[in-house]
């Protein structure tokens, strides 16, 4: 088996809300696959289908290759979940809770479960109602990381933690991509955080798949910024495909370029000689504002690049 | 902007979310002296029946749980009979809403969003205050006014509606200091709560022994305003003092602590789950034990003293013709001490029936707070989740009602020197009341698993239960309108014949609705919030 998540045109509506939109996912086994999409896009309504809380209207989902609403209870000895808003039972202590969790899933890593304590330092003889919300967070992230199991669903596991918790939170997952076999689907708003965490990428807009595949391969979609000195005057960039945004500031060009164009335009500079040459990469964060760009009109959004 | 800038906005919006719980509150509380009134003039037409039904009313078991009877008049009997429960009921109304709107808005964070709006320090505990009072006198004017409709007279109204509202705002007053104590709303309303037990059991105590005791407790107080007998007015006075000198604890201990915070600190848990909480029954008998061993508690209590009090039917010298064919027809017909037992019973079940949907809502709780989610992710699947939960609903009643009818047994028994006999008579009172129980629990079910947004009427059914047990006859209605409450379907024990179809037939509709609201919540999506 290679896919450990397969979702095919997932329909999902509550009342006249139409939450999923025909979604498509394909999670790979033994990825990290970043799920990312604004609030209210679908992210945990997808992930709630997958875990068989919710029923879909529509289309087909297969998590490590059973059926997530038939066959709950096997599937869920497999898979641990944290939820986007993590709410616990306030009399009982934050430890009690992480024990709880992981015995219902059918056993927790003791030694695991006192080092993930230690690293993401929480006190778990408090009580879960004195608990904020990025505690209570690290209480449901320390009961699915200490168990034993191949696939994590992660709904926004970082929005409560603080930027050194967000840190160890990173280098506990990407530990977790050297343990054979264990997949994880982390849903996410913030992009720095898929962009150093995941193999892949599926951008979710408006309950629909908008884009998906691996970060380098979804870069060739973006733009690169470019900043260089010419030995002489650069004739026809302006005119080159894939050039935006031209400008010039006491000799130094100033420009975007379509990261497919790359390779021409740095031909055409070349030839002109240059003197000196910074260059950005595109970030996700580019790619994503285009995406939610809600100014832009719905109809490029399938095609990535288009102009 | 000064501390209660913001108030009249909280009131409003507290109104707002209070909308139905309050309405519901008020006509309640309001409507029960005056029926019980209108059920009076009707039972006692003349002196002599009064007389002797007053003669019964001096048994101690009957004055410790009710308190004295002040006079021989409709309107002291009506003052007697309903008083001790509307101020309960009034007390727990003012203390619940407090806590609602001060302690539960912060434990869940709400207040803190509100906070940092225009809102001043004190604007959220006087707009809370402000709600319970509005909902006090509302009830009070009420409640004067429809005493004073059936004919009492207009002093003794007036002092019991006065009684039934200072007794409230006290205890507004109380929640007002108790909120700001702890963090956690539940444990506010239990020492609330407590502070209404202990007064209550003050005056039973001072009721029946030394009498300064009585005067220690505000319920005892509200006895003292002596509605319908020569009213002390001037005991308004102390209510109006002790609910000052809490409501201004209430606003000192404000000033002095932070946002979410209490001032008793929050006792460490254990690092880690003792090795039996594995499993969903676990953790529900984590989350249900308190409340269980509370209500195992009061029950065991009610039914000690009404299983005394019955012993002294037995020795009334001239038993009211009238009363007994009540007591005849709420409780069987074999003999009067067996009537009341078995009208005591019915009561008791019904009261326990507050459990039984209590527990049984406690499911719709774990969904709308998000917590069953983490729950469903695991092993756990929902009929197991939900099971865990109903065991409580169902198997808790049975221990409750078990309690209530082996303590009224001991208690009768050890007065009629029949103890053996009287704890298996009683045992069976008040178990034969449980299938009616668990058809609440069942309808509940039904609601959460078919209609989940809905599944608070659950409470509704209960209430109306207990309107048409206790007031249909009293309102003429039709027998098939109260034959909707599975409670009037209950075998009259002891006294009446047993008959085994109706606990049957009670049981098997219980598991219909039970089953069919579980097909639902198989099938539903989950959470709905």
């Amino acid at each position: 088996m290679t896919e450990a998540i397969r979702a095919d045109a997932l329909v999902k509506t509550f009342g006249s809300t139409r939450a999923l939109d025909g979604l498509d996912l394909v999670v790979q086994a033994g990825e990290v696959h970043g799920f990312l999409g604004p609030n209210g896009a679908g992210k945990s309504t997808t992930i709630r289908v997958l875990l068989g809380l919710l029923r879909a209207d529509s289309g087909t989902a297969r998590l490590l290759g059973g059926d997530p609403w038939r066959d709950t209870a096997e599937l869920h000895r497999r898979l641990a979940y944290v939820p986007g808003d993590v709410t616990l039972w306030p009399g009982l202590s934050g430890g009690e809770v992480i024990d709880l969790l992981g015995r219902l899933r059918g056993g927790l890593d003791t030694r695991r479960r006192a080092e993930l304590l230690e690293r993401f330092d929480l006190d778990p003889s408090k009580k879960a109602r004195t608990y904020s919300k990025g505690n209570r967070q690290k209480v449901a992230l320390i009961a699915a990381l200490a168990s034993d199991v191949d696939l994590l669903l992660l709904d926004e596991p970082t929005s409560g933690l603080d930027p050194l918790m967000e840190e160890v939170f990173r280098q506990v997952i990407r530990e977790e991509q050297g343990r054979d076999g264990r997949t994880v689907l982390l849903s996410s708003h913030i992009l720095a955080e898929v962009e150093a965490l995941c193999d892949r990428v599926t951008i979710i807009r408006d309950g629909r798949a908008v884009e998906t595949g691996t970060l380098a391969g979804m870069r060739h979609l973006t733009r690169t910024s470019i900043q260089v000195d010419l030995a002489g005057p650069a004739t026809g960039l302006d005119a080159m495909p894939g050039v935006h945004d031209l400008r010039s500031h006491n000799g130094t060009l100033r420009f975007d370029v379509d990261t497919a164009e790359l390779d021409a335009v740095l031909r055409q500079l070349t030839a002109v000689g240059v003197r000196s040459l910074t260059s950005q990469p595109p970030t996700l964060e580019e790619l994503f504002l285009r995406h939610y760009d809600r100014a832009q009109p719905d109809a490029k959004h399938r095609t990535g690049v288009s102009r | 902007m000064n501390s209660l800038t913001g108030t009249l906005a909280l009131a409003r919006l507290a109104l707002r979310l209070d909308r139905v719980r309050l309405t519901v509150w008020v006509l309640g509380l309001s409507v029960m002296p005056m029926g019980t009134a209108a059920n009076y003039f009707k039972l006692y037409p003349t002196e002599a029946d009064l007389r002797a039904v007053s003669d019964v009313l001096t048994n101690p078991s009957l004055v410790a749980l009710s308190g004295p009877l002040t006079a021989v008049s409709i309107g002291a009997l009506t003052a007697w009979k309903i008083g001790v429960t509307e101020f309960i009921l009034i007390a727990l109304m003012s203390l619940l809403t407090v806590v609602r709107h001060t302690r539960t808005e912060e434990e869940t964070g709400r207040l803190e969003l509100l906070r940092a709006t225009v809102i001043g320090r004190h604007a959220p505990l006087t707009a809370a205050l402000l709600v319970t009072a509005l909902a006090n006198v509302t009830i009070a004017v009420l409640i004067a006014l429809g005493l004073m409709a059936t004919g009492l007279p207009a002093a003794g109204s007036v002092a019991f509606g006065l009684a039934t509202g200072l007794v409230g705002m006290l205890f507004a007053a109380i929640a007002a200091t108790a909120a700001q104590l702890t963090q956690s709303a539940r444990a506010a309303t239990g020492i609330a709560g407590a502070v209404l037990g202990g007064t209550y059991l003050l005056r039973a105590v001072g009721d029946t022994g030394p009498t300064w005791l009585s005067w220690l407790s505000p319920t005892g107080w509200a006895l003292h305003l002596h509605p319908y007998a020569d009213e002390q007015w001037w005991v308004a006075a102390l209510f109006a003092g002790a609910s000052a000198l809490f409501a201004w604890a209430g606003y000192a201990l404000v000033n002095r602590r932070d946002v979410g915070a209490g001032l008793l600190a929050e006792r460490p848990g254990p690092v880690g789950a003792s090795p039996a909480l594995r499993s969903p029954l676990a953790l529900a008998w984590r989350l249900h034990r308190g409340l269980l061993l509370g209500w195992t508690v009061a029950l065991a209590l009610t039914g000690a003293v009404m299983g005394g009090a019955a012993a002294g039917i037995g020795n009334m010298k001239s038993p009211n013709q009238q009363l007994t064919d009540v007591l005849t027809r709420m409780g069987g017909n074999n003999g009067l001490t067996d009537a009341f037992l078995a009208a005591i019973f019915g009561i008791t079940g019904m009261v326990a029936g507050a459990y039984t949907v209590q527990a049984t809502l406690r499911l719709r709780q774990e969904e709308s707070s998000g917590r069953v989610e983490m729950l469903l992710a695991t092993r756990v699947g929902r009929l197991r989740w939900a099971a865990s939960h109903l065991a409580f609903a169902v198997l808790g009643t049975v221990l409750l009602m078990a309690v209530a009818g082996v303590a009224g047994g001991l208690a009768y028994g050890a007065q009629v020197g029949d103890v053996g006999g009287q704890v298996g008579r009683l045992l069976g009172a008040a178990l034969v009341q449980l299938p009616a129980t668990w058809v609440l629990a069942g309808f509940g079910v039904t609601l959460i698993g078919l209609a989940p947004r809905h599944a608070s009427l659950t409470w509704a059914a209960l209430i109306l239960s207990v309107l048409l047990v206790e007031f249909g006859a009293l309102f003429g209605l039709n027998q098939w309108i109260v034959d909707l409450t599975p409670f009037a379907h209950v075998p009259k024990l002891p006294g009446a014949a047993f008959t085994a179809a109706p606990v049957l037939w009670l049981t098997v509709l219980a598991a219909g609705l039970g089953a069919a609201g579980l097909a639902g919540l198989r099938r539903r999506d989950m959470p709905v919030t």
